[in-house]
């Protein structure tokens, strides 16, 4: 029978249907950080529980830390510390893998777990962070989960799991000059919505992916999420297998030609059949920002924000005029005519090695505009040593961005740093909801390019007319 | 866990789409290693004129003398969107909120509900609309009843409207099972399945 890629994975991984099509499905890896792990693994040391396999369980300090240099277990979040010492506790005591607060392999979960070989084609992976969906890029079955969800992970190697239908996404054609992954996923959410992909597994394909580099797939899928899907997957090619081979806890010998073997099966069959098929054309993406405070908030760089739909109601509309007065923009507001207050490049969206070098041929030679506070924090210390050795960190320092450790960092504010009240962001985040990265702050989701280029301008810009 | 089999309660309609946990509650809330402590965060930022304050503001539904004692929230598209924080969940529990009507839930927090013996009820758009103009009348009157054994909400009219929900997830919530126990009662087809799969892909062990 023909299957989807996802089919193919469920089926390997259900130990029994339970009914009405979820199934308890067997977990390969799991991974926790400190802000949601640290919770899971002391609520069930209280309830006296095992982690069963505790060296398939992987943690690591990415939410709270700081990234600040010469960082410590103090953080800029009030009471932060006792998070970190919980989870350190807590993870030897459980006997599982850590990256602790300044071992060379730390990051964010969802850019060490591909880094290091963590997460692999046709493996089941699961972390209490919603970003999860990352990982599919490398055609895992990867997917966010609650704190108690976790725990029934850890102690059981299980999870009982609502089986989600299939919807194909194909970005076909070749992407224009200045479009990146980060710009595929938010003109997808604009189009179809931030609910657009509810109750769905969704497998991403076509030209354009095909032609993503990994690190670029993974920033494709980590917005999966925002889209409302249960996961996103691609299918693993051999950039993906090159792409694994002799990272650390990838498999090695003989185990490696079995697993390559077995990944070369890991396709959608042709006769496969989605419950739901969308089909982008590449060359109606142009370089995408958003302008209010939902992910589906996007218009084209050049562009205004715009009119609502006319099938709009009441309660709509009310969200709409809403998140305006929030972003202090209205119907019409040319986006390249904001002036911005910040500029942030980080975040398991897009902080790997490859977006600081996108990042930093633009800022090459280049200054920041005065008043704004530029920021640059690499996705793991590992991808922040690769920048230092290419002379990346130079650049950005010279352009006038603050060149951090790896974490978080303000993605979020956990009651720490802010970016200012009402201060207007160009940021290469997932989520530009109210008060993200700080009470009020008013964020504008991008590319790295498009923040660069903002950073640059001053005020948002169009990425084009500075690469 | 707390069993949920019958409810009646004051409803209080906030329904505009795509409600985000971070709006459920600010990560600057989530201060300790701990499931609780969390219900004060609740909405901090439209609840409270300032972050890390505690002096309400005078808009907020919630706020409002009509919608004290608040147990169901009435909700539009995508409500729980975002963020995975399990203390979205934990931090409505401990106000006070036993049901949560909307047009649609974002997954993880649709589990983090079930886990945490909150019913989330999936209506559509137009009912749950219908169903706030009635509560907003008069919201201490108007009160929706519910009753998960037979998956129905009652209207303050007395119609009644039927939800769906897997029948394993109702009789979690309807039994209060601790699922991990029930799970673990499956250990040795769970031990079996592992010699199988190990085998299979040796890789992964």
């Amino acid at each position: 029978m023909a299957n989807t890629l996802f089919e193919k994975i469920w089926q390997s991984h259900v130990i029994e249907n339970l009914d009405d099509g979820a199934g308890l499905i067997y977990i390969d890896r799991v991974f926790l950080h400190e802000r949601t792990g640290s919770i899971a693994l002391k609520s069930l040391e209280a309830d006296n529980r095992k982690v069963v396999s505790p060296e398939q369980v992987f943690c690591t300090m990415d939410h709270i830390v700081d990234t600040f240099p010469g960082r410590t277990d103090k953080t800029t979040m009030p009471s932060g510390e006792d998070f970190i010492i919980a989870t350190r506790e807590a993870s030897h005591n459980a006997g599982i893998n850590l990256f602790d607060v300044n071992d060379p392999l730390q990051g964010i979960v969802h850019v060490i777990s591909p880094e290091l070989g963590i997460v692999q084609p046709g493996a089941t992976l699961v972390c209490p962070d919603s970003h999860t969906c990352s990982q599919g890029a490398l055609g895992a079955l990867a997917w966010g989960i609650g704190s108690s969800e976790a725990e029934h992970a850890l102690a059981t190697k299980t999870l009982r799991v609502t089986k989600p239908k299939n919807m194909k996404v194909e970005f076909y054609g070749k992407l224009s000059f200045g479009v990146t992954a980060k710009d595929m996923i938010l003109h997808l959410i604009g189009e179809y919505s931030a609910a657009g992909g509810a109750g769905y597994m969704v497998e991403f394909c076509g030209e354009a992916v095909e032609n993503l580099e990994i690190e670029a797939r993974l920033t494709l899928c980590n917005m999966a999420v925002e889209f409302s899907a249960f996961s996103g997957i691609i299918a693993p090619d051999q950039k993906a297998i090159e792409y694994l081979a002799g990272r650390k806890y990838a498999p090695k010998g003989e185990n490696w030609n079995k697993a390559v073997k077995y990944w070369q099966s890991l396709f959608t069959d042709t006769d496969a059949v989605f419950d739901k098929v969308i089909r982008i054309d590449c060359q109606k993406i142009y370089p995408t920002i958003t302008w209010g405070n939902s992910p589906q908030h996007t218009c084209a760089i050049n562009s205004v924000v715009p009119t609502p739909d006319d099938n709009c109601d009441e309660n709509q509309l009310k969200t709409l005029n809403k998140a305006m007065q929030y972003m202090d923009v209205s119907v019409g507001t040319k986006l390249t005519e904001l002036s911005i207050d910040g500029a942030f490049i980080g975040s398991c969206t897009n902080s790997r090695i490859s977006d600081l070098r996108l990042a930093a041929q633009l800022l090459k030679g280049k200054k920041v505009a005065s008043g704004v506070k530029a920021i640059c924090v690499p996705g793991s210390t590992s991808v922040k040593k690769q920048a230092e050795e290419e002379g990346l960190d130079k650049i950005f320092i010279a352009a006038g961005f603050e060149w951090r450790e790896s974490g978080c960092s303000m993605c979020f504010n956990a009651g720490g740093e802010s970016f200012g009240f009402q201060h207007r962001v160009v940021t290469t985040t997932n989520r530009n909801f109210e008060s993200r990265q700080g009470p009020q702050t008013r964020s504008h989701l991008a590319s790295p390019v498009t923040v660069a280029a903002s950073a640059i301008a001053g005020r948002i810009a169009d990425p084009r007319e500075y690469i | 866990m707390d069993k949920f089999i019958q409810h009646q309660g004051v409803a209080a309609p906030m329904l505009q789409s795509n409600i985000d946990t971070d709006a459920i509650i600010p990560s600057r809330e989530m201060k300790r290693v701990s499931k609780d402590g969390l219900g004060e965060g609740l909405f901090a930022g439209w609840r409270y004129t300032l972050p890390g304050g505690r002096e309400l503001t005078t808009d907020f539904i919630l706020n409002k003398a009509e919608y004290a004692n608040t147990t169901i929230l009435l909700a539009g598209d995508n409500f729980g969107c975002g963020s995975s924080r399990e203390h979205a969940v934990w931090a409505l529990k401990e106000y006070g909120v036993k049901v949560v009507i909307a047009s649609g839930f974002g997954t993880i927090f649709y589990n983090n509900c079930i886990r945490n013996g909150i019913l989330p009820v999936q209506l559509s758009y137009e009912t749950i609309v219908g169903l706030a103009e009635q509560v907003q009348a008069q919201p201490q009157e108007n009160q929706l009843a519910v009753n998960l054994q037979e998956t129905w909400i009652e209207a303050p009219s007395g119609e009644r409207f039927t939800f769906d929900i897997e029948p394993e997830r109702k009789t979690m919530l309807i039994e209060g099972l601790d699922v991990i126990d029930v799970t673990l009662k499956l250990t040795d087809k769970i031990k079996h399945f592992q010699q199988n799969y190990q085998l299979t892909y040796p890789w992964l062990n």
